[in-house]
């Protein structure tokens, strides 16, 4: 099982790291990430394993929203079968 | 593999486009529940509700919080209470009174069922329930009442139409305190279907099973988006835009449907295909249609536009779930939509216009305020003119308008939230009275002999 992890919003020094930070602290496995900062926007999107989670996925999805309202970003956790169903035929 | 493109696509579509599911409604037969004796009955009532829908706000609530997209309401159908309160000798608002607290206590928003069906005469208890109706509504908050009173195979029950125009009026006449909000808890339909997650209309129909799970989608922000990218584009070109962008939205209806099934233990039933507006902005119904390119919904062009709308997201949803039901298609109720709303008030969009559109939207006349002193006949007629032209285009019509006691054309009653606003709207006061005080059957059309 995978999740995904969007970070939008305006640059600061450490956004990936503190978003990493928490994916350790659940036992998510970052697989991949991409990022660009277009201007001062900063946009990135990872992608997680959270077969092994050590608490439950609804904590993970509650604690990055709760780091987003702390930095003043919009950060979504969603798992990847809504992207697979809306976008794969 | 995941592309940065469909990502973001999907998070604009949540966060900008206020793209939801709508309702998770699960559907839960009461025929279990019949007894003799009230108490007794309102008692299993009680009990079947609350056991079945014990964990479907949590379950609910969980879905939202793994994928990402909100579930704006949980809610409850219910067997037809007409049928379950038909052996009892009382009034049947206790029926209602335990809905009400079922509903508290498992959370959920709206739970539909206070029903009657009656297209083709009344049975025994149909006629006790439905002149409870107005007491029961006043009496709750939650529970939500229809009366199907038409038929493509069975023809328009003309003394249902008559009763409803008076119960309709007594709704709104007991609930004046709380701008007549009983009213916007009744719908009358012709052609009702039996899994409709929508409220008000929504109940559990006989042939469906024990229980069930039904979805209703929502996402005219997305549609209205979409379109936007396509200022130059032919029409053809717009049904197709249309249809893609309906594809999307639904095969999330039809992710959530699938895992509140699995997670409830209930079977899925239907992603009921809709464009389910609200009072937000950027939630229009009315917006689609003057993107496609009319200077304010309720111009000529409208009924053709909608039809053009109401096809596409069928033909974009229909591939993208296993099963289809319930209303599907594009709903036009005037105060949950900021376009409507805006265009009743400019005096663009007139009953006269909803009448001609709902011969090609997904439902009928929704959420219509008018002056609270229209005769009781008149409401009756705008109920046989809609459901014949349910009965004659084999579709669903319905009525839920809201007689606004005390108020004139121009006021305007607010409700907030999902309900929304709306200006009290003119109606024509010519008398349809002899016409419906003939009483009897409208024989059904002919095209109804298909076997």
């Amino acid at each position: 099982m995978r999740a995904v992890i969007t970070v939008i919003g305006k640059d600061t020094v450490g956004i990936l790291a503190k978003v990493s930070g928490i994916c350790l602290e659940y036992n998510a496995n970052v697989i991949e990430v991409t990022q660009s900062v277009l201007q001062d926007l900063f946009a990135m999107i990872m992608l997680v394993d959270i077969s092994e989670l050590n608490r439950n996925y609804t904590e993970l999805s509650d604690r990055m929203s709760l780091l987003g309202t702390e930095l003043g970003l919009h950060i979504h956790t969603m798992h990847e079968d809504i992207f697979n169903a809306m976008h794969r035929i | 593999m995941l592309n940065v493109h469909d990502i973001l696509e999907t998070i604009r579509m949540i966060q900008d486009e206020c793209l939801d599911i709508r309702t998770i409604t699960m559907g839960i037969s009461l025929l279990d529940c019949i007894d003799s004796d009230i108490d007794k009955a309102c008692g299993k009532v009680y009990d079947k509700i609350t056991r079945s829908a014990e964990n479907l706000v949590r379950t609910g609530e969980d879905i939202e919080k793994e994928y990402g997209v909100p579930i704006i309401n949980k809610r409850i159908s219910v067997t037809p209470i007409a049928m379950i309160s038909a052996s009892c000798d009382s009034s049947p608002v206790k029926f209602a009174v335990a809905m009400e607290k079922a509903a508290d206590a498992c959370g959920v928003n709206l739970i539909g069922g206070y029903s009657a069906l009656v297209q083709k005469g009344f049975s025994a208890g149909d006629e006790r329930l439905i002149r409870s109706i107005p007491e029961a509504l006043a009496s709750t908050s939650r529970v939500c009442s229809s009366v199907n009173i038409g038929s493509t195979k069975t023809g328009i029950n003309l003394d249902a139409c008559k009763m409803m125009g008076r119960i309709i009026k007594e709704c709104a006449e007991l609930t004046s305190n709380n701008q007549c909000f009983g009213a916007a808890k009744l719908v009358v339909f012709c052609n009702a279907v039996d899994d409709n997650p929508f409220m008000a209309g929504a109940f559990h129909g006989v042939g469906e099973p024990d229980c069930i799970i039904n979805v209703g989608v929502s996402g005219p922000g997305v549609v209205r988006s979409a379109l936007t990218k396509y200022p130059d584009a032919d029409i053809a070109q717009i049904s197709d835009v249309i249809k893609k962008t309906s594809y999307k939205i639904t095969r999330v209806g039809q992710l959530v449907g699938v895992q509140a099934s699995e997670r409830l233990g209930v079977p899925f039933g239907i992603v009921d295909l809709s464009l389910a507006p609200t009072p937000a902005v950027g939630d229009s119904v009315a917006h689609i249609l003057e993107e496609i390119g009319l200077e304010k919904c309720g111009a000529f062009g409208t009924t053709a536009a909608l039809a053009l709308l109401n096809d596409a997201v069928k033909k974009g949803g229909v591939m993208a779930c296993s099963r289809i039901g319930g209303l599907s298609g594009a709903f036009i109720p005037v105060s949950e939509d900021a376009g409507m709303i805006e265009a009743a008030e400019c005096g663009a969009l007139r009953i006269e216009k909803l009448e001609a559109m709902t011969a090609v939207c997904s439902v009928g006349l929704d959420m219509i305020v008018i002056p609270g002193d229209t005769h009781e006949d008149i409401i009756s007629g705008i109920i046989a003119d809609e459901a014949a032209i349910g009965m004659v285009n084999t579709k669903t019509t319905a009525v839920r308008i809201i007689p606004a006691i005390g108020k004139k054309e121009g006021d305007v009653l607010d409700w907030g939230g999902l309900f929304g606003r709306s200006p009290v709207m003119p109606v024509n006061n010519y008398l349809p009275s002899k016409f419906i005080n003939r009483g009897g059957q409208i024989p059904a059309p002919l095209h109804s002999l298909k076997n």
